[in-house]
């Protein structure tokens, strides 16, 4: 997994590439929690250049939405992968999350 | 468990239980179903069902273990394939391999979940002696 994060409208961007697995969620999970205790409004997790993520990368998206619920703060999906999106059906969470196509569109929802 | 005597062979892996080890596991499975057939949609799927099966293994079967294998069988049977693993870990508690209330959203749990929903079945079970575990998983591919 390679990871970025950058600012956006008070938001945190956290872009993942690659293979969100076991071997690098227990990090991801800790850098969403970090974004989340270091934003203004919220975290926003792009996973357009996602090849794969499995039930430990989902949960570290679910402990990263629940904290952000619990603070106030938002949270949301940008860009979501084909191969990211069928494992977010899987686990019938593509409803659950805010899924957006770009930024731009997640900014104009607020 | 062995497999049955009609059933070809397509791989056997014996892998150190780590979690970098699981890109290795996606890879060879993802290639061993697509010669044996499988359309892509359909490989994906099953990648993600033998990929949550080892991490069970690694996260939790060896959870308080430093180190440990396990070995992951593919076998062809006509329309059907089985894929077998056995850790050596102590027993697991089988009464907790159970796919769990999507309703109730919160982090972990969902490995068994998506066996459960892309393989057209699957069991689990302890090893004769008094160490170790097997999952057998099928699906038919036709």
């Amino acid at each position: 997994m390679k990871y970025n994060e950058r600012e956006e409208s008070g938001y945190k961007l956290v872009e993942m590439s690659g293979d969100v697995d076991l071997s690098c969620s227990p990090q991801a999970r800790k850098q969403i929690l970090a974004c989340l205790d270091n934003c203004d409004v919220g975290v926003l997790v792009d996973l357009s250049q996602v090849n794969y993520i499995d039930s430990s990368g989902i949960a570290s998206l679910v402990e990263g939405y629940q904290t952000a619920k619990k603070n106030n703060l938002n949270f949301g999906l940008i860009g979501v992968s084909d191969a990211a999106m069928n494992v977010l059906q899987l686990a019938r969470l593509d409803t659950v999350f805010p899924i957006h196509e770009t930024v731009d569109d997640r900014l104009q929802a607020d | 468990m062995q497999p049955n005597i009609d059933q070809e062979l397509l791989f056997n892996l014996k892998l150190p239980a780590e979690a970098d080890r699981l890109a290795l596991v996606r890879s060879v499975v993802q290639r061993a179903i697509e010669n044996a057939g499988c359309d892509n949609e359909l490989a994906q799927k099953i990648v993600i069902a033998v990929n949550e099966a080892c991490m069970n293994i690694i996260q939790h079967a060896y959870k308080d273990i430093k180190k440990g294998e396990f070995e992951l069988e593919l076998t062809r049977d006509k329309d059907s394939l089985y894929f077998r693993l056995i850790d050596h870990a102590p027993h697991i508690d089988l009464e907790k391999v159970k796919p769990r209330d999507l309703d109730d959203i919160r982090p972990g749990g969902l490995g068994i979940h998506f066996i459960n929903e892309i393989m057209d079945d699957f069991k689990i079970g302890h090893l004769d002696n008094d160490k170790g575990n097997y999952m057998e998983m099928r699906i038919n591919i036709d």
